[in-house]
């Protein structure tokens, strides 16, 4: 048991179970989602893990788990960060009481996102420590050591993970095992008060206490130096870059090398570091936080990086990107042969969505636009139905079909997944019934969120009353069910609430294939007497 | 001993299973894994890919540096073609002959086998057929596996009971027909 074969996420969930967490917080997203997943298979059920409406209700849920003294983990992916960023930012403000970890896993090279934003400037934004691991063991060291940090400067620790760490899979050996905190209400009744006079106290203390954190990275195990004889170049590798240096040379590497792993940066040690180096790469994942701040204003002919073209400006880091940039030779390689075309995912064959795109099409024919957003639907941008004409970040169709709406623009249809849509759509929609804005909104509820593996949906048996109670006409709140036999029905529907000139709601409502056919899977396993099902979704394993 | 493994295929063909027993089987063997997935598509039907890289020595990246692979193993044709980039010079690839013919622009059959024929090192099998008679499409991973475990640097009763440990947790009756599938697909090769 305690050697064990994990993902980079799963390590975090681990370390964090081992440091003696009492809950996990999180909204899926990929490549975070398997961090929660984790600790809902293993954990007791006495420990709070299940899945939040959105981000900023997960950390704000885990900031009073910590409020109440105990310790807490909250998960998301980087742009879950941006959701959350108020809670975060103001967390770093009123410190944490029990520990309180966020992990945060960036997608450098957009492989499921929209952007490549690295969480390091979120961390050093709020004045938080910052650990980013090297690789899965580093991950689950380094949720126990970020709960040590966050008990003992009563700050919130933000751990950065990418890609290809959360999604790598590796042997861990695991540490000592902590005990869940009893409730201990914070010693000072003010801090968590952000009255003016409170927030500017906490404020300063926070200012000061940033001299502490950057002693604690100078010393931290995490960061530390590998003596090099080839001192014309010195490598600084943050958190996987480490991993892609050590690759390169697998004795020795001949240059002196200093591995960053937590922030705020060691500035003496990277000081003395870049003053024993003629030149110096800096191989690190995501934008080029290190690098900007060792090169200053200008272009400076000692510092190498992503900013002066060694390593490329975009996209996730390689083996043989960092290679390049050290001027080792990669071994040769075969082209695929020119027939080999793209094969990008699609709307699976019998998917709900497909059904509703298929009547929209028809029934908006060459009018209007359609704003929609993210989820499995938005591969409805793609050939063949191109039916989409906006994707930009949870919640945005609504905002956005009534902002196009307000400037004149019919139809403005907003397409929103039943997740998306208590993620970040409700608030917007609440705007249009205020003002009576002539929109109409379809949300595609397959009872799930599927994009990111099926895990439950917070919509589920809620949309009609929450339409109706933000104050939808209960007239314009209409149900379709996306299936081909109602192809024509359900045409009608929306060619009746598109010409309405108010603001009308259809509820597209047909479980995901993928999430029935799992159901069915597990009815005929529980049939037999067998153990209780695992609740990780097949599809992914 | 060293072995870079790239699996490909097509969402819902299993590579997630294929990764997991071949990582099992050498994690019991006292090997070192590191084992790089794709995660988060759950639409079916694009091509994946998953990185497996066993070693007696500490391996350091999770995904296999282009021009390193010793082995790639497809569960499809077209699949097999994409990743050739990782492919060392003496390494070979392995591949399914069915082709999953899901998108509107797939090439000609006759070109793509063509083109895996070209190839230095290949083998190409119908798994598909294989596991048919096994009583399984679903088994057609662990047909391949077999086709292709000699190229693993694993000893296939390693193999043969990492397919055993992981598939009696779902049922018993499962771990025997991919385990058959398993040596159908050893033999057909
Ligand atoms: C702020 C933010 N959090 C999480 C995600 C990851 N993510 C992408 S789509 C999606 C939800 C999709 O669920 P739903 O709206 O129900 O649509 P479905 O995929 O089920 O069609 C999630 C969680 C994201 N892109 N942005
Ligand atoms: S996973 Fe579900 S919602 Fe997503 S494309 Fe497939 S059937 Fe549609």
């Amino acid at each position: 048991m305690s050697r064990m074969f994990l993902l980079g996420d799963e390590a975090v969930a681990q370390g964090a179970l081992d440091a003696g967490i009492s809950g996990a917080y999180a909204y899926p997203g990929t490549p975070s989602t398997e961090i929660l997943e984790y600790v809902q298979r293993t954990a007791p059920s006495s420990l709070h893990s299940r899945w939040s409406t959105n981000e900023k209700a997960a950390l704000e849920a885990a900031l009073g788990m910590s409020y109440a003294g105990k310790r807490a983990l909250v998960s998301m992916k980087h742009v879950g960060l941006n959701v959350a960023a108020d809670p975060f930012i103001n967390a770093g403000i009123s410190g944490a009481n029990g520990g309180l970890v966020i992990a945060v896993a960036d997608d450098p090279s957009m492989h499921s996102s929209q952007n490549e934003q690295d969480s390091r400037f979120y961390g050093e934004f709020a004045g938080v420590p910052v650990l980013e691991p090297s690789d899965p063991q580093e991950a689950y060291d380094m949720a126990g050591y970020a709960f040590d940090l966050s008990g003992r400067y009563h700050t919130p620790v933000l751990v950065r993970l990418v890609t290809r760490l959360a999604h790598s899979r590796a042997p861990i050996e695991r540490g000592a095992i902590r005990h869940e905190n009893e409730i201990r209400l914070p010693a000072d009744s003010q801090t968590f008060i952000l009255l003016p006079q409170n927030a500017r106290r906490n404020y300063a203390r926070l200012v000061l206490t940033q001299s502490q954190f950057v002693a604690e990275s100078e010393v931290s195990a995490f960061n530390r130096v590998v003596a090099g004889s080839d001192r014309s170049v010195g490598i600084i590798a943050a958190g996987l870059g480490y991993a892609y240096v050590r690759e390169l040379f697998p004795n020795t590497i001949p240059h002196p090398v200093l591995k960053v792993s937590q922030y705020p940066l060691p500035t003496d040690l990277i000081a003395k570091f870049v003053s024993e180096c003629d030149e110096v790469l800096v191989v690190e994942d995501g934008y080029p936080f290190i690098e900007a701040r060792l090169r200053g204003f200008s272009p400076n002919p000692r510092v190498h990086g992503r900013l002066d073209g060694t390593l490329p400006r975009t996209g996730e880091l390689t083996p043989e990107a960092v290679a390049a940039a050290l001027g080792v030779t990669s071994a040769p390689t075969v082209t695929p042969p020119e027939l080999v075309v793209p094969r990008p995912p699609a709307l699976c064959p019998g998917c709900p969505h497909a059904d509703t795109f298929r009547a929209l099409i028809a029934a908006l024919g060459d009018r209007g636009r359609v704003f929609s957003d993210i989820g499995c639907y938005t591969l409805a941008a793609l050939p063949p139905y191109e039916a989409v004409d906006t994707c930009i970040e949870m919640g945005a169709s609504i905002g956005m079909a009534k902002g196009a709406a307000d400037a004149g623009l019919h139809p403005a249809i907003a397409v929103i997944g039943d997740s998306t849509f208590t993620h970040s759509g409700m608030t917007g929609l609440l705007d249009c019934v205020q003002e009576g804005t002539p929109i109409t909104v379809i949300i595609l509820d397959n009872l799930t969120v599927a994009m990111t593996g099926g895990q439950p949906s917070q919509a589920t048996n809620r949309l009609e009353n929450i339409c109706r109670g933000i104050g939808v006409a209960p007239d314009h709140v209409r149900v379709i069910v996306p299936i081909p036999p109602k192809h024509d029905e359900n045409v009608r529907v929306l060619q009746e609430e598109i010409d309405y000139r108010g603001l009308s709601v259809v509820i597209a409502r047909r479980e995901c294939v993928q999430t029935a056919a799992r159901r069915a899977r597990q009815r005929k396993r529980q049939q037999k007497p067998e153990k209780k099902p695992g609740k990780k979704p097949e599809a992914k394993r | 001993m060293n072995r870079d493994i790239i699996l490909a295929g097509v969402g819902g063909q299993g590579l997630l299973t294929l990764a997991a027993v071949i990582s099992t089987a050498a994690l019991d063997q006292g090997l070192i894994v590191k084992q790089s997935e794709v995660h988060g598509m759950s639409q079916r039907g694009g091509a994946v890919q998953s990185h497996v890289r066993i070693s007696d020595r500490p391996i350091h990246s999770p995904v296999i540096p282009k021009g390193n692979a010793d082995l790639i193993l497809a569960m499809e044709p077209l699949e097999a073609l994409r990743y050739l980039e990782y492919l060392s010079s003496d390494g070979i690839v392995v591949a399914n002959s069915v082709p999953m013919k899901n998108i509107a622009n797939y090439p000609a059959d006759d070109r793509v086998i063509a083109a895996l024929r070209g190839l230095r090192r290949h083998r190409l099998i119908d798994a598909v057929a294989i596991a048919r008679e096994v009583g399984s499409l679903q088994s057609a991973n662990m047909v391949l596996l077999g086709a292709g475990a000699e190229f693993i640097g694993l000893p296939p009763d390693a193999l043969a009971q990492a397919i055993t440990a992981l598939f009696s947790r779902k049922a018993e009756e499962l771990a025997e027909i991919n385990l058959t599938a398993f040596h159908r697909g050893a033999q057909a090769s």
